[in-house]
């Protein structure tokens, strides 16, 4: 195999295809919605806790994503998370608790460069782009709104 | 019954993610972003609080209900405050997650320390 | 006389000794099949120290230490240590020598490094350039997940074409003379790039570079499979190992009975679930240990030592451009 053989690399990507054994993509998505669905579950089940003490819709969610950010967060400091995140796949990287762990996992990795360059600055590396996205789709979002409806 | 529903849903949108993840080699920071977008984009259609009514917890829990919540907000905002509301009304509807966020990663960051896999 | 022979070899015309060998591995590696090969087993990555980093460095501090001591040597009698790593800069093989006193060469091959160190470290020796020279290299799982992919405390599934990093460091003497296993020649690899920008595939990125490898080396030396015992590839995995195979097969070139691969030797794929094996400067550099040891038992004759690398970069391969492979390969014979 030549560098300027490149060209003809689509037989190469081929073999390493065939070589290369694909995630168990069944068992994985059997994975995933056991523990995505049960993750939702606990949310329900706060989300009923604090319908019975009669709080609005709104706050009510807030609560229950708060406490599920806060317990992803405590998780992650404490290693499981990513343990819990190698079994159930996306059932733990969709949920607002993957967010959580995708803003704690930095913070704590690069804690050793400093406060404020390492902590501060790294903290949003995985979260950051879903931030501004999600900020740039509401303001689309928005400006439709605003004329069309 | 509303436990049911949120199961089914809320694990069938991360089945989803999980196909993304497997066939397309995406990694999870995409996937995290392609669903808050996603979410938003449907909740500016209104089509996602329909989800929300049907399956409580099992809409809103997944990140596609966190884009949700973005755009519900934004809406919100122009209603009260006209075309302004389009820039603060996303953040703010959203402010609760991402400070509660913040808050807990700079704490676990200050109390535990890196660990390996 | 020309010391050059083919295109990319060289075969030494002075006699270029492996006086002595260390390893000093980390707590995955020490549960491994090669446990008992190891000189030092850390069962604690972090190894006393608070970053991964620093822990790298100490790794790689302790196997030049206990190679220097192994050979009854102390380091004023190492005229040059040759040493790399994973870290940006090489920083664990600098740190580590920072705290000796001898002249330094930093070598970055990617998880080539050891056969890069050897293969120089031999030139030197047989140049005349000196009468010991210290070969080192390093690698750290955690260190190297932190730079080239995510937090560790990331919740995220590896790919089944993934390796692992090997935690640990290897290292060698090299001298002019003694009764201890030679290295009689080298082939020096060129950068291959195989079109791969997946970089969770470091195999498929590295296999085409060892298939040129083991192809030039064969012509070069006027050799082929039935002249070595063994012949190591670095950390090509499960993956990489299945396409060398087929690529070599394509040529007419069958090494199936004596290829061995670091990478898949140094873990066990259904307990310690590594996917597709290990990789990291410290996969070969620890294997090596263990074929050191079947060399002075006489087991072995005559072997290759392939180390392979992927010069992956997160910037390029975010940029979307391809991971490029490199081999450095090392012929060892008992003398």
């Amino acid at each position: 195999m030549n560098n300027k053989e490149n060209k003809n690399n689509k037989e190469y990507q081929k073999l390493v295809k065939e070589a290369s054994p694909d995630s168990p993509i069944f068992k994985n998505c059997l994975k995933a919605f056991f523990s995505g669905g049960l993750i939702c579950c606990i949310g329900q089940f706060l989300m009923n806790i604090f319908s019975t003490y009669g709080l609005v819709a709104d706050s009510r969610n807030m609560l229950v994503s708060v406490i599920l950010i806060g317990l992803a967060s405590l998780l992650t400091g404490l290693g499981w998370y990513s343990k819990i995140g190698k079994f159930c796949g996306a059932g733990s990287v969709v949920p607002i608790t993957g967010f959580s762990n995708s803003v704690t996992a930095p913070a704590i990795e690069y804690k050793k460069e400093g406060f404020v360059l390492g902590l501060g600055a790294k903290i949003f590396t995985v979260a950051g782009p879903v931030i501004l996205y999600g900020t740039l789709a509401s303001i689309v979002v928005g400006i439709i709104y605003y004329f069309v409806g | 019954m509303d436990y049911i529903k949120a199961f089914v849903v809320g694990g069938g949108i991360c089945v989803l993610g999980q196909i993304l993840i497997d066939k397309t080699k995406l990694t999870s920071a995409r996937i995290l972003v392609l669903f808050v977008v996603l979410g938003c984009l449907l909740g500016g259609l209104g089509w996602y609080d329909k989800l929300v009514d049907f399956a409580g917890a099992g809409a809103t829990v997944p990140l596609p209900g966190f884009g949700n919540l973005l755009a519900k907000g934004v809406k919100a905002e122009v209603d009260r405050y006209g075309f302004s509301g389009a820039l603060t009304g996303g953040l703010k509807s959203a402010s609760g997650g991402i400070t509660a966020a913040i808050v807990f990663a700079f704490l676990a960051a200050v109390i535990f320390k890196p660990k390996e896999k | 006389m020309a010391k050059k022979t083919g295109m990319r070899s060289v075969r030494f015309e002075k006699s270029v000794c492996i006086k002595s060998v260390s390893s000093v591995a980390g707590t995955k590696e020490s549960e491994g099949p090669l446990k008992d090969c190891f000189d030092i087993s850390v069962n604690d990555n972090l190894y006393g120290e608070d970053s991964w980093e620093k822990a790298e460095a100490k790794f790689a501090g302790r196997a030049m230490e206990e190679a220097v001591r192994k050979g009854a040597l102390t380091f004023g009698d190492i005229d040059y240590i040759l040493a790399g790593d994973l870290q940006n800069q090489t920083t664990a093989s600098c740190y580590a020598a920072a705290k000796l006193d001898n002249s330094f060469f930093g070598l970055y091959g990617a998880c080539s490094t050891f056969g890069e160190g050897l293969s120089l470290g031999a030139a030197l020796i047989d140049g005349g350039w000196g009468k010991n020279v210290l070969c080192e290299a390093s690698s750290h799982f955690c260190a190297a997940e932190k730079q080239f992919r995510f937090p560790l405390e990331l919740g995220n599934q590896r790919p089944q074409t993934s390796t692992w990093t090997v935690t640990g460091s290897g290292a060698a003497v090299l001298c002019g003379e003694g009764n201890y296993p030679r290295i009689t020649g080298i082939t020096t690899g060129r950068i291959v790039d195989a079109g791969i920008t997946d970089a969770n595939n470091m195999g498929a990125a590295m296999a085409p570079a060892a298939a040129d490898i083991i192809l030039n080396h064969f012509r070069d030396f006027s050799s082929g499979p039935q002249d070595y015992d063994r012949i190591f590839t670095g950390d090509l995995g499960y993956v990489g190992r299945e396409i060398l195979l087929k690529l070599l097969s394509e040529k007419g070139c069958h090494i199936e009975e004596i290829h061995r691969d670091c990478g898949i030797l140094i873990y066990d794929r259904d307990k310690q679930d590594t996917h597709s094996g290990g990789s990291g400067c410290a996969c070969s550099a620890l294997v090596f240990s263990a074929i050191y040891k079947k060399l002075i038992e006489g087991e072995y004759k005559k072997v290759l030592l392939i180390p392979t690398g992927a010069l992956m970069s997160p910037v390029s391969v975010q940029q979307g451009e391809s991971i490029m492979g490199i081999c450095h390969l090392v012929m060892i014979e008992k003398r």
